[in-house]
This record gives C-alpha cells, structure tokens and sequence, in this order.
C-alpha cells in the first residue's frame, strides 16, 4: 500500500531531478568540452580533436585572465566585505527595532532587487563621475554594494527577528565589555546569516557585468567582461575554458555552506520578503 | 557585603506616558534576601535591570554602600542578573558557561577550570561540565545560571523570578539551593516574583510594588498579619473585608458592633482577617460570632475553602477538610472571628 502510494511523489521527484540537471548541468556539458576541443563542428557528437590550447591562452600573460580574476576575487570579497558590515546593522535595526518608516525604509532596501540596475546606474554614474569615481576598482565596489546589500540586509533581519538581545545583557552582565559581549555572544548566533548573505553578496557581486561595464568604463576588467568579450568574438574554446573558471567559486561555496542553505536555516527566513 | 540603597527611582520609557516605575525608595540591607513583589508589568523586571546597569533610570539614584553607581558600567558594577529563562549561551558548553564571568576578566585558564569543578560541585552538578545547556533539563540550567553568576562572587546577585519556571518539587530544592548559597556566600540578594508564596519562602524581607509605587516593605509574617491597605491585602490572598470605623476596641459595621484589639487605630476602614484563621462554631455563646449561609464549597484536598455569607458581606474561610463534612450549600453555620486575628486597613 505505502510503496503505491509514495509513487506519485517518486516520479515528481525524479522529475525534478531531472529538470535540475537539464537546466543547471547540462549546459555547462558543451562549454567543458569546448574548452578542450580543436574544432567541433556539426553534426560530430564529440570534437574529433583535443588539445589544451585553450588552458594554455588562458592562462598565458597575454590573456590577461589571471589578472581578471584576481581583480574580480578583490573586487567580490571587498563587495561582500561591506555588505556585511552595512548589513548587519541595518538587519539587527530591521529586524529587531519598530521604528517610523520602517516599512518604507524596507521597500527601498527592496528596490534595487526589484529596479533594473541599469535604470540606477545611470544616474549613479554622473554622480561618481563628479567624484572621480568612475573607472576606478573603488567605484566598481561600491556601485556592487547597490544589489549586494539588499541580500545580506535581508538576510540579517531574518536572523535577528528571532534572535534575543537579553543575551547581551546577560553577557554584560556577567562582566563582558560592548566589544567582547559582541564577539563571544552576538557573532556565533548571528554567524549563519552572515555565512548564507555573505555567500550570496559574493555570487551577486561575482556575477556583476552591466554595473562593472558601466562605472568601470572599460578600465575593471572583471571575469564576466572578458568573457563576454571572448564569448562575442566567437572564441568557443576560450570562452569554455575561463566559463569553467568562472563557475568555480560558485561550486566551492555552494558546497561549503551547503548545510546553512536549507529551508530550516533561520538564515533564509528573510528571503520570504523578495 | 553591600547595602544597595534605591533613592527615587523612576524609569519612564520613550514614547510612554506612564511611568513603569514611579519614585521607589528601598534600602535592602547588607547580606539579606529581598524579594521586589508585585503583578506582571508593576516594573520591578525594570528595578532590577536599573541596579543591573542595563537601563538608565530616569530619575533618581542608586547606591552601593553609600557610593552612586550609576555611572559605572553593568560590566564593572559588580550586580550579577540572572534572567527568568537562564540564558545560557547556546554555543558554549556547561564549564565554558559558567566560566564565562572569570574569562572575561582575564583569569588564568587553570584556574578558570578549578573554581568551575568548585562552582558544579556546589550546584550538585559535578559531571555534566561538558554538556551543552540544550541537553540540560529546566532546574539544571537554572542551576548552571546560579553558578555562572556566583563564579564571580558578585557584591549583589540579582535574581528574576528564579523559580517560576520549575515544577513543584523543583522549586522547593532550588529555593534550599538559593537559600544556603546566599546564606554561605553572604552576598546582598534582590530577586523579583509576581508569585507572593515564592516571595514569602524565600525572602528575609518583602517589598511589594503595585502600579509602580511600593505599597509595603516588611517581613513576610508582617504581610499576612499586619497588611498595609486592602490591595495589598487582596494580593496575599485574603478577600476579607468589613467595612466600618473602629473606635476604643469596638469596631462599628453593618454586621454590628466586632471587639477588636486596643492597639488598633481610631478611624474608618476594613476589618480584614485571613481566611484560614475563621472558626466554625457549634453555639454562637463566644464573642464575634455571627451566623453565615453556605454559598459555596470547594474540596482543595489538603483543605476546604468556603464561601460564606454573613447578611450581605462575602466571607472566605478556609477550613480542615473534617471540619467542612457534612456540610452542604445553603447551610447555616455559626463562624467566630476572634479578636486576634482581626486587623484594619485603611
């Protein structure tokens, strides 16, 4: 009985594996095997000759991806950085405090999730311009906090609408100064928010292209543009091989923090604003 | 030891119009067990919170041994609060709990882990040091909390309602556990209750607040037998009253004229009596005796409580359950309130 009964569930379940791998595997299939192809050409099912040429252009000096990667790596984790530290203020004051306005204070955390960033930048654009802030890394890091804080804020507010500041009385209490009351006490309870925001200012950050391309002005190149550039060029290989690399940190991190990203995870509970 | 002196004290939060506290005097001696009593919400979690150094007060002083400690820091002021639901930190195991104080204020790691195996001893504790506070049932983590604010032998240990969230026959081992530390340690202790019996077992003195001011401060024995108003009467369970005016040992009332003690004072206001101090007679030849109707009888098992009615005053008497039998509601009963154990409230 129980085992006919399961079987709808079963097959939806297979079904959703399925619709997973096809969406968010398959695809990345052909760029693997583009970055190690000498020509693949229809209707081969599998390019008739391999060579590592791709790799070795990329990572060549003249390739400049290397570079791009570092200053892609400096760029996210500086964005992420700050978002954190912006973040986590703004959460516990969202997500504990009642305050006038809040509700509006909300809707524009909100707003760059929900408004083309392309709509912002613009107007961002000519007021960095006036500061000398375009086509500089700095700028580039601060025009990415515009999408990245919405996350970790919302993250954080999550994290600390459940979570109770008597502990900090309790701490000082017992004798703890402000700043030590806030590193025995408030960060291993509030960590798995910053864990789960962190990870996705990070992503949100590292996947930048419109931003970077419009306040960087040419001058940042981050991962993304270069592939676009190699991508648009038509270099298939190339274009494979620095994908790969692209999709690294993704992989690393998702797998890192996989345990904090489940439903149950106070960390997420914010995300049922969005 | 320390004298904890409270001069005025008064806490009006923002945006509040009524004061949670409302000019609160209180000197609570050196080495003594007091209890602030009072309902939910009278403002004694936020007296003690104030002497805590965790909120300011709004006007007012507090003094320890006669020195103003409102611009000390709730880390340096030596007051140790322990919160109602313990607030063990989740992250740390039982010693590193209890340890916590002493880490804070830099001591030696061995010796940390010392006065820690002292400190469970004395909570009769010895082997769960290395649990984590979710595997520990309600009374030990109550118990751990007692012991992460002793470690740092505090001038004032703080305590808010420590044994409202235990069972029965928990709370009365926590009260002895309480009771002999505080007695051994000697240290100034103020704990809240809104529970008037967890007060009166475990306090040398009470202090009951009602609406923000402090209505009496007084021994326990004294809120029984000698209540300051009918409020606070009410609040220690006695529903008793008569009302009339007393003058030279004869008090004057719709019952009729009641011999009250000399001592007691001229004037109008309520005869007040405790329910259990009611005797059922069998002949109405003693004084003060008057014939009530049975309205109502409850079977409290170690008891029995009676609602009676002496033409239209209501009257709670608590009674032996042998002497209750037989009785039945509508009864006619003859009851004797002694003059001892009258007493008049304004």
């Amino acid at each position: 009985m129980s085992t006919r009964k399961n079987t709808p569930l079963q097959s939806l379940r297979v079904l959703s594996g399925i619709v997973l791998i096809t969406w968010l595997v398959l695809p990345l299939v052909p760029l693997a095997i583009w970055s190690f192809a000498k020509g693949w050409f229809f209707p081969d099912i599998l390019p008739k000759r391999w060579t590592l040429n791709a790799w070795e252009y990329t990572f060549s000096d003249t390739a400049g991806v290397i570079d791009s990667l570092w200053i892609t790596i400096w760029i996210s984790l500086a964005a992420t950085f700050l978002s954190i530290l912006i973040g986590v203020p703004a959460g516990r004051a969202l997500g504990m405090y009642k305050f006038k306005g809040k509700e509006l204070i909300e809707l524009l955390i909100l707003a760059p999730v929900i408004v083309p960033g392309i709509a912002v930048v613009l107007g961002i654009h000519s007021v960095f311009l006036f500061m000398g802030l375009t086509n500089t890394v700095t700028g580039v890091i601060l025009v990415h906090l515009i999408p990245t804080l919405p996350y970790m804020t919302l993250v954080m507010s999550g994290i600390f609408a459940n979570y109770d500041a008597a502990f900090e009385d309790q701490a000082r209490s017992l004798g703890a100064s402000p700043l030590k009351t806030f590193w025995y006490v408030t960060l291993p309870a509030i960590m798995p928010g910053i864990i789960v925001g962190g990870l996705f200012a990070f992503l949100v950050s590292w996947s930048q292209y419109i931003l970077t391309l419009l306040i960087g002005g040419g001058r940042v190149i981050t991962l993304p543009l270069l592939l676009f550039n190699f991508a648009t060029s038509g270099r298939n290989d190339i274009t494979g091989a620095i994908g790969m690399i692209y999709i690294l940190p993704g992989i690393v991190i998702l797998l890192l923090t996989a345990k904090h990203l489940s439903g149950r995870s106070g960390a997420v509970g914010g995300f049922g604003q969005i | 030891m320390t004298h904890v002196s409270l001069k005025n004290l008064s806490k009006i939060y923002p945006g509040t119009q009524m004061p949670a506290l409302d000019n609160l005097s209180l000197e609570i001696p050196a080495g003594e067990l007091t209890a602030l009593l009072g309902p939910s919400g009278c403002g004694k979690t936020t007296t003690m919170k104030m002497i805590a150094g965790l909120l300011e007060p709004s006007s007012g002083d507090i003094t320890f041994d006669g020195k103003s400690v409102l611009d000390e820091k709730p880390e340096d002021r030596g007051a140790v609060m322990v919160f109602q639901n313990y607030l063990l930190f989740p992250y740390m195991s039982v010693a590193e709990n209890i340890g916590f104080g002493l880490k804070m204020r830099k001591a030696d790691p061995d010796q940390i882990k010392k006065r820690v195996g002292e400190m469970l001893d004395m909570v009769k504790l010895p082997d769960l040091g290395n649990r984590k506070p979710s595997e520990l049932s309600g009374g030990q983590q109550q118990r751990v909390a007692l012991a992460r604010a002793l470690i740092i032998q505090p001038d004032v240990l703080l305590l808010d309602e420590p044994l409202s969230n235990l069972d029965a026959h928990l709370r009365l081992e926590m009260r002895d556990l309480i009771r002999s530390l505080q007695q051994e340690m000697k240290i100034t202790t103020i704990f809240v209750t809104h529970d008037q019996e967890e007060a009166v077992v475990l306090a040398d003195k009470i202090a009951l607040i009602l609406d923000g001011k402090m209505k009496q401060y007084d021994t326990p024995q004294a809120f029984y037998d000698a209540p300051i108003d009918e409020a606070t009467a009410r609040f220690f369970g006695s529903q008793n009253f008569i009302h009339g005016s007393a003058k030279d040992g004869i008090f004057e009332s719709s019952l009729g004229k009641i011999s009250i003690p000399k001592n007691i004072k001229t004037g109008q206001g309520a005869l007040t009596f405790r329910p259990e101090n009611i005797q059922i007679q069998q002949d109405g030849s003693k004084d003060n005796t008057f014939t009530a109707s049975v309205d109502n009888i409850i079977y409290l098992g170690t008891q029995t409580r009676l609602k009676l009615k002496i033409s239209d005053v209501e009257i709670d008497a608590i009674v032996n359950p042998r002497e209750a039998q037989g009785l039945s509601i509508g009864d006619q009963i003859n009851i004797c309130l002694p003059a001892e154990i009258l007493w008049k409230v304004e």
